[in-house]
């Protein structure tokens, strides 16, 4: 066990913290991942996290609280791309890149203000990459409660959602409020990245987004239980994560331990490599039987 | 004839329709009618309006001009009476969505809600798999089936709500002939075991002409519609393109083949002709 987990892993407070507020993160990530993903929106879901960091950069240098600057920053940045017109597919691209560049912008003058101005020299790695470890207990029933209300209503627009998101054409000639459903999913999306910033930094935030979404895609048989995957999937690299951090520490004794974010990333990322691999065996199986039986009808004919 | 006359009123009542996107005139003073349990061919060349006129329909679509009226209603937002087969619908072969759960959209995907489905939706999701044939891939990804199969899924998806008028936008460009063949077949028999009317864009009549019972040709922003005798046929058509056009018969298939540079007026006027 010694080899696992270093001595006092369940009974450290801040670990306990992180564990829970990584589930609820990963949780939440994985549910409007899926649909991100579905809905060919990643690039919108990482503007968003670049708008948060604004944001979050923002909070530090006001003294307001982190989470709030995130939350806040991405939920401007889902309502100015709405404004330029995410919806419409050909200008999403255009929308997309126009607020990432204005909050990468802002981004560079709040770090730069909050290094130089409020002398806080750990405020950049804090923000872009996240400290799970240093949240207070105090922030995650608000974290846990706007992420019950993003779960919520995905659950509730699940299928209007779902055909818009296959076909735009066929959801609005069915009656699906089309345009509705879209701006309420980019609010879900917004949401969901300024939760994830908090416990893994605003720019990792797309990666648990994203990463598990898409391994569990492309193994999973329904949209359904891609998302279940993808919730399981999130919360094990988040909690494997939080692990290894941990007992970094006792790896070598000069090291302060390295940061949790890479390893959960890191984790999100192998999980996706595994799928290639389990995509390319059932692939090689599906596709050399009729090669097969092909040979030896032509052979037979012969 | 006087509307009382008829056996069974009209599913579907197009009247003076005009739609212009800016100075562009698509359609002008389009009239016709869809009768109950009826096959209707909407004919045309690429871009001469019928996916426009399909989604006026649908209510997608807003008019300059006319009237549109559903089962005798006047047309609201989406009128739960039509089903819609959208032309050219990219499925994602990476998305983990069977053909079972697009069919079960169709019964509930305009509803916000927890709700589960009940076994009466999950048994007509199944007879509607069965009704196009679609039971051996009902759990596969529809991204990864054929262009027919999709197309059958998507009929299925369109029809699953009990609609009384199925509409399709050119659902056979870009089927090989044997499924165009397999596709008509299947909604020939679809329409009628389930009493369903059916209103299908196309650019090639061909394949329609043993199916279909009237026809609206589409040329030039207008209308003539009637059945295959009344419509197919070298005076009206060349009323309606407005220049002459022959109409040559060859082995049971139709084509229509055009003159440019004769003026309609070249063409004399035929008694019969007509635009209901």
């Amino acid at each position: 066990m010694h080899v696992l987990l270093e001595p006092g892993f369940f009974s450290n407070a801040p670990v306990r913290t992180a564990l829970l507020l990584g589930a609820v993160v990963a949780a939440v990530s994985a549910v409007v991942g899926v649909i991100t993903v579905v809905r060919s929106q990643s690039f919108a879901g990482h503007a968003l996290t670049d708008v948060a960091t604004a944001g979050g950069s923002g909070a530090y240098y006001l003294g307001v609280g982190a989470l709030w600057g995130f939350l806040g920053g991405s939920l401007a940045g889902a309502g100015a791309m709405e404004l330029i017109g995410v919806q419409r597919v050909r200008r999403r691209d255009l929308a997309t890149g126009i607020v990432l560049g204005a909050a990468t912008g802002i981004s560079a003058l709040f770090l730069y203000l909050d290094t130089t101005v409020k002398a806080t020299t750990g405020a950049t790695q804090q923000i872009l990459f996240g400290s799970i470890f240093s949240v207070s207990n105090s922030t995650v029933p608000y974290v846990a409660a706007f992420s019950g209300l993003v779960i919520m209503l995905m659950t509730i627009m699940r299928r209007p959602l779902l055909l818009t998101s296959l076909s735009s054409e066929i959801a609005s000639s069915q009656g699906v409020r089309v345009r509705l459903v879209g701006v309420l999913f980019m609010l879900c999306l917004a949401v969901s990245v300024g939760l994830s910033s908090i416990a893994i930094g605003s720019i990792l935030s797309t990666a648990l987004l994203i990463g598990p979404a898409a391994t569990a895609l492309r193994v999973a048989r329904s949209i359904a239980a891609a998302t279940l995957l993808a919730i399981g999937l999130g919360i094990i690299s988040a909690w494997i994560g939080i692990l290894l951090a941990y007992d970094s520490f006792y790896w070598d004794p000069s090291s302060q331990g390295l940061p949790v974010s890479f390893f959960i990333v890191a984790i999100c990322f192998v999980f996706y490599l595994f799928s290639s691999l389990v995509l390319a065996r059932r692939r090689s199986h599906t596709t050399r039987r009729p090669v097969v039986t092909d040979f030896a009808f032509s052979a037979e004919g012969h | 004839m006087s509307i009382g006359a008829r056996e069974t009123p009209p599913v579907l009542e197009v009247d003076g329709v005009s739609v212009s996107f800016g100075p562009r005139n698509i359609l002008n003073n389009v009239s016709f009618e869809v009768r109950a349990g009826e096959f209707t061919g909407l004919i045309g060349s690429n871009g001469v309006g019928k996916t426009t006129l399909l989604r006026v329909i649908l209510g997608l679509q807003s008019i300059s001009s006319g009237s549109v009226r559903v089962l005798g209603a006047p047309l609201s937002r989406r009128s739960r009476a039509l089903g819609y087969v959208p032309q050219k619908v990219l499925l994602d072969p990476d998305v983990p969505m069977r053909a079972r759960d697009l069919v079960a959209l169709g019964l509930d995907a305009h509803k916000f809600g927890f709700s589960r489905r009940s076994a009466s939706e999950r048994e007509r999701v199944e007879e509607m798999l069965v009704a196009v044939d679609a039971e051996s891939f009902a759990d596969s990804r529809i991204g990864s089936l054929s262009g027919g199969e999709q197309q059958r899924v998507l009929i299925a998806h369109a029809l699953v709500s009990n609609p009384k008028l199925l509409l399709l936008d050119e659902p056979l460009a870009n089927l090989d002939p044997g499924s165009v063949q397999e596709v008509v077949a299947l909604l020939h028999r679809v329409a009628k075991d389930h009493g369903v009317s059916i209103l299908l864009s196309a650019h090639e009549m061909n394949a329609l002409l043993p199916v279909m019972d009237r026809i609206v040709y589409v040329s030039n922003g207008q209308v003539a519609s009637g059945t295959t005798d009344e419509v197919v046929r070298s005076d009206v058509l060349s009323k309606l393109y407005g220049h002459h056009v022959d109409v040559i018969q060859l082995h049971g298939r139709v084509f229509v083949v055009a003159e440019p540079g004769t003026s309609a007026e070249d063409v004399p006027e035929h008694p019969r002709y007509q635009v209901d």
